[in-house]
């Protein structure tokens, strides 16, 4: 095993291995503290970038961070590896790479071949060598499109989710949840509900329910109940209108254990989802969600920091061409993510590596009452992301989830950012909006005829 | 700002802060503050801390024991969830109890004062057996730290009643933990929970107790608690916020 040296102001630091190293690189945190990998000062942090500096991005393709005997999330990252993909940036160290990104060179085209030639521990070490302002001015470079009824990531485009979460699962609180969302603008990444109960015959019935008020107003969008992969997959074997597969995933084989899957599932999930032809405008059927922390608190980190196995669970969804890959940055709580800064900076972190990777990156702009942070860091988290160009970002009614019991945007946080960025829904949402009078700030639809045909009483 | 009529009526169908209204307005001084000030005790829930010595008077004739984790203070407990749920100090007997009571703090000072006693008064009605033995009062207490306190003191089975993360609308609410055999080192499939008890729309004291009662005397007869223990008692449980 390599041991690595780095001199900051004097003193030299000695790290043990490689994990050592990018745990040490990594802005503080509390989960790496929590996992005791953090740096123990923070002039040690600055002498582990500098290690980072001088290292070949090709050594890790050699020095795996999770064994490749023992987890098949490593495996799927190096046997999925495009060398050909890799060949520009082949020679050069983490820190030349970082140089690299920021140039003119590096436009969209030609990150766009770069993706598939990178492993989430090289995109993961060169995001700990770069300021906030340098994870945005990349990221913007790189544009991922998918579709399903619509089509979302072209330039200009950010979408929402419509979260219409009900404490109790009612019909009726969620289709007014769901009228309260359209009225404003969302919904054009999804519909989506967390159910509070992962019942079987409740799901269906949420499945059925969001169906029929897609169908009912003929809006182009997907709905989605967040129930586990093996539920849906019963779910489509009973006729249930999934459109698309939800899955939490994480970056090593142990968490994904913990979340009671394996990539064989997601694969078998992914083709299932594929058979049932439900998009219009295009293929992508998987949703995946995920958060820094998830490995530690399974107790599967295997001494590696939480940003970097975040990185690698973008590696899992990549294999499985989704519409939706979404960071739930905040949620998790103060000992991974202690405060408004460290949240802000995973979230730009996270949107960056997932956007590097090919992914079509949203991030749930969120916070949990345990953590410091407030309203205010979610607007400045938010606005920041519009300007990185994330594909889609979490709405709920008033910012305050209450059935998961935290607080994300509200759906007037959506209108406000597109008015600060001039950012427009996906286009084919965007014309129903306007067909429906919602587009603009002086139109007035008819909200009882939505209210009807959402089966609510007007 | 309330939803203008006919809407009122729709918004009442959920406890979500829906505005329902299109033309992407910003939200009303009203809406503004209210959050805020649903935030602000939240956080004020969090940070406070609990009046032991109020809570051991209101325990009445129930005599108290005090213990405390490693977390010796709040940004502590916050940032390290291993150490509230490890044993630091308590003068505790090994006093071999079949069911031993813990309240411990949790994320809610203020569930412990609303809740935890009335709740502990209604099992002791329930459960007489519990009159007179000692309630093990717990700061900086995760659920789990009443795995070492029941450990420590020999318990056939402990009940942890903490204060559960508040919400923007509740900020008092309690979470009741039951586990067999209490061990460190024990996972939360160990456990049955009784969470939302409180007196805005939650479970009501009486109710909660009720509902322990079914578990309690279920987990002695099968002998386990956790996965293994399906609660079927017949006691409707709305969910949170229902």
């Amino acid at each position: 095993m390599t041991t690595y040296r780095a001199s900051a102001r004097g003193e030299t630091f000695r790290f043990d291995d490689l994990a050592a190293v990018m745990a040490a690189a990594s802005p503080e945190r509390s989960g790496d503290q929590l996992a005791g990998v953090a740096a123990d000062s923070a002039l040690q942090r600055v002498a582990a970038r500098r290690v980072l500096m001088d290292l070949p991005l090709a050594n890790f393709l050699n020095d795996a961070l999770v064994p490749y005997e023992t987890d098949e999330v490593t495996r799927l990252i190096i046997d999925g590896h495009d060398r050909a993909a890799f060949a520009p940036v082949a020679s050069m160290s983490v820190g030349e790479f970082r140089d690299w990104l920021l140039s003119p060179a590096a436009d969209r085209a030609a990150l766009r071949a770069l993706a598939p030639g990178l492993t989430p521990e090289m995109v993961a070490a060169v995001s700990k060598l770069m300021r906030n302002q340098d994870l945005i001015r990349v990221a913007r470079k790189i544009r991922v499109e998918t579709a399903f009824r619509n089509r979302i990531g072209g330039p200009g485009v950010m979408a929402s989710r419509l979260q219409p979460n009900h404490p109790a699962d009612d019909p009726r609180g969620i289709a007014v949840a769901v009228l309260d969302g359209l009225l404003q603008g969302a919904g054009d990444a999804v519909i989506g509900i967390n159910p509070a109960s992962d019942n079987l015959g409740n799901c269906h019935a949420m499945l059925t329910a969001l169906d029929e008020m897609r169908a009912a107003l003929d809006i182009p969008t997907q709905t989605c109940v967040l129930t586990h992969v093996t539920n849906a997959l019963t779910l489509i074997e009973r006729g249930a209108p999934v459109d698309l597969i939800f899955q939490s995933v994480a970056g090593t084989e142990a968490a994904n254990d913990g979340f009671g899957i394996t990539l064989a599932m997601l694969a078998e999930a992914h083709q299932a989802g594929l058979s049932l032809k439900r998009g219009t405008v295009g293929r992508n059927v998987m949703y995946f969600e995920t958060g820094q922390g998830s490995a530690l608190s399974a107790e599967a980190h295997h001494g590696v920091d939480q940003q970097t196995l975040e990185a690698r669970a973008y590696g899992v969804a990549r294999a499985f061409d989704p519409l939706l890959v979404n960071t739930v940055v905040g949620f998790i709580g103060p000992e991974y993510l202690f405060d408004g800064k460290q949240i802000i900076r995973a979230g730009l972190e996270d949107h960056f590596c997932g956007k590097m990777l090919g992914l079509p990156m949203g991030v749930d702009v969120c916070y949990t009452n345990h953590v410091e942070a407030d309203q205010d860091d979610m607007d400045n988290l938010a606005t920041l992301l519009a300007q990185a160009g994330v594909n889609f970002v979490i709405a709920v009614p008033g910012a305050d989830d209450v059935m998961l019991g935290y607080q994300s945007l509200a759906f007037e946080d959506i209108a406000y950012l597109r008015e600060v960025t001039c950012l427009t829904p996906a286009p084919e949402f965007a014309a129903w909006l306007q067909a429906f009078g919602l587009a603009g700030r002086d139109a007035l639809p008819d909200p009882g005829a939505m209210a009807r045909k959402l089966g609510l009483p007007a | 700002m309330s939803a203008p009529d006919p809407w009122a009526r729709l918004a009442g169908l959920t406890p979500a802060r829906v505005r329902l209204r299109a033309g992407m307005r910003p939200v009303s001084m009203e809406e503004l503050l209210t959050f805020q000030q649903d935030h602000a005790a939240a956080r004020d829930a969090i940070h406070g801390a609990v009046d032991w010595a109020a809570l051991a008077r209101a325990l009445h004739s129930l005599p108290v024991l005090h213990a405390a984790s490693a977390a010796t203070d709040r940004p502590t407990y916050l940032r390290r969830p291993d150490l509230g749920r490890r044993l630091a100090e308590g003068d505790l007997p090994c006093s071999r109890p079949d069911l031993l009571i813990v309240v411990g703090d949790g994320l809610s000072a203020p569930a412990v004062m609303a809740q935890a006693a009335p709740l502990v008064h209604a099992l002791v009605r329930r459960l007489p057996e519990l009159d007179g033995q000692p309630i093990v009062l717990a700061r900086g207490a995760r659920v789990a730290l009443g795995d070492a306190i029941g450990q420590a003191m020999g318990a056939a089975m402990v009940l942890m009643l903490i204060g559960e993360r508040p919400g923007l609308s509740v900020a008092d609410s309690l979470g009741a933990y039951l586990t067999r055999a209490p061990r460190t080192g024990l996972r939360d499939s160990a456990r049955n929970c009784v969470s939302n008890i409180h007196m805005n729309g939650g479970l009501d004291h009486e109710a909660a107790a009720d509902r322990l009662l079914w578990l309690i005397t279920e987990a002695r007869r099968i002998g386990a608690t956790g996965i293994a223990l399906k609660d079927d008692s017949a006691a409707a449980t709305p969910l949170p916020g229902a």
